[in-house]
């Protein structure tokens, strides 16, 4: 059973349609208890990094999953905002320690001289390293949908398994070990955001 | 590199899809529910819903209509984002945070408001700030005049004296993530994109402006694309009245070098 958490921020159901379409079982997560009825974990998130943490914090979202990622080694998957929070700092509206599993810190896209928009929002097509265990069995037009102004910035260059280009490489995927990130919308990216999701629930 | 989107715009009015006309003229397409497999086989890069049913007229029991309405608009968008995976825009009828509210718990990704956020500005910035200004997508409808363009609200009801450039400037500050830009002239007109208001908009924001309205032909997307520099371009009548029409017109695009999403199947 893949636990989503939900704490308050943002859209859940969307993952759970995806994951009941694929036929796997979400538990939606509202306590923290929750978390040991299931095997692994996925941590949506949409908004503001530092209202994110605090909503973590105070429903003791934070300690549980403290204990069953790092302690119990359950695999997590970070989506958007939720992968954000893996790493360690992050700097919207100031700086706001984040659960510090991939070390990194959370900076805004550079908009550099072309003037980039921001926030990114469309499909851009992954640039996926060999061997990333969320993009197995993935072929053809790689193309996922992002929202998002900031990006994890891994202080570890070999935790990023796909980047795109967004006036230069972007991170659109990580994983470290049992935790996972993608900064696109698996449940929102038709074929290869399923399959995204399926590799994780078979991880 | 990040692809232009291609969206359809599907209007809602008493549950049911219509087309419509300078803002005016309706005609029934069919029910939300049953499109939803073509939906599905046109692999859409995102869609968009507005309830453009007017105020007092919500009855989804009116038979005149022949055709039975799927619901109000939360059930609709509860049943197609079960079915739909790709980004869900739900506007049309926002009035509070609300309604914000039963929209995103219930499956949408982002909201579009128009009217409400020019009569009640705050609620552009509370709707970032509680969801993220991805989330929040300003629409503003324009017409052409003899002297430039004019803004309307209300569903293009009421002229206010705001300049449009000057308004979408102030959304994106009060924290608009996108702003949907339609010309009330155009709608439905198949005369193509009213493409000097569409690149002067986009180039007085940092914001993604979606282009809206009077694409009539395939041939319509590229001057919103070109001339508009839209990061999006929509259209509603176009994809309702082709056969295979949203395919048709990503491979024309593609084949013309343009960087679009191309249309595989799940």
């Amino acid at each position: 059973m893949i636990g989503v958490v939900s704490y308050g921020m943002g859209n859940i159901r969307s993952v759970c349609n995806a994951l009941e379409h694929l036929g796997h079982e979400p538990l939606v997560a509202s306590a923290p208890d929750d978390l040991d009825k299931v095997d692994r974990i996925i941590l949506p998130g949409v908004g503001a990094f530092p209202a994110a943490m605090e909503r973590l914090g105070t429903t003791g979202f934070a300690d549980a999953l403290n204990t069953q990622v790092r302690a119990r080694g359950k695999p997590v998957l970070g989506i958007c905002l939720g992968m954000q929070l893996l790493g360690e700092i992050g700097t919207e509206f100031g700086d706001c320690a984040g659960l510090g599993w991939i070390p990194g810190r959370v900076e805004i896209i550079p908009r550099g001289e072309s003037n980039l928009r921001l926030p990114q929002i469309g499909w851009n097509e992954l640039e996926v390293r060999e061997g990333a265990q969320l993009f197995t069995n993935i072929e053809g037009d790689s193309s996922c949908y992002f929202v998002h102004s900031y990006q994890l910035l891994t202080t570890d260059p070999s935790d990023v398994v796909a980047t795109v280009d967004y006036g230069g490489p972007v991170t659109a995927a990580v994983e470290r070990d049992n935790i996972f990130g993608a900064q696109f919308h698996p449940e929102k990216s038709a074929r290869v955001g399923l399959a995204v999701l399926d590799n994780f629930a078979n991880i | 590199m990040l692809k232009t989107r291609i969206i359809p715009v599907l209007y809602l009015m008493n549950g049911l899809i219509v087309r419509s006309e300078g803002f005016r003229e309706f005609k029934v397409i069919g029910n939300p529910i049953n499109q939803l497999t073509r939906l599905n086989d046109w692999l859409a890069d995102e869609l968009v819903y507005i309830d453009i049913t007017r105020d007092g007229d919500y009855d989804l029991r009116r038979d005149d209509m022949k055709l039975k309405g799927a619901g109000d608009i939360v059930s609709i968008l509860q049943q197609i984002s079960k079915n739909a995976f790709m980004p869900l825009t739900f506007g049309g009828r926002i009035k509070s945070i609300e309604d914000v509210d039963s929209f995103i718990h219930n499956g949408a990704d982002k909201v579009l408001i128009n009217s409400q956020a020019y009569h009640q500005s705050g609620l552009v910035t509370e709707v970032a700030e509680k969801y993220g200004r991805q989330a929040m997508v300003v629409g503003i409808d324009v017409r052409r005049e003899d002297n430039g363009h004019a803004m309307y609200v209300d569903q293009g009801c009421t002229r206010v004296s705001d300049d449009p450039l000057t308004y979408a400037r102030q959304a994106e500050e009060r924290g608009a993530g996108e702003i949907m830009l339609n010309s009330i002239d155009r709608d439905g007109s198949a005369e193509g994109y009213d493409t000097e208001i569409i690149s002067a908009m986009a180039d007085a924001v940092g914001i993604p402006v979606i282009a809206c309205g009077g694409v009539g032909t395939f041939e319509h997307f590229r001057p919103g694309i070109d001339k508009g520099h839209a990061s999006a371009v929509a259209a509603g009548n176009i994809f309702h009245f082709t056969e295979n029409a949203y395919k048709r017109a990503k491979k024309q695009l593609h084949r013309r070098g343009y960087n679009v999403r191309y249309p595989y199947d799940i």
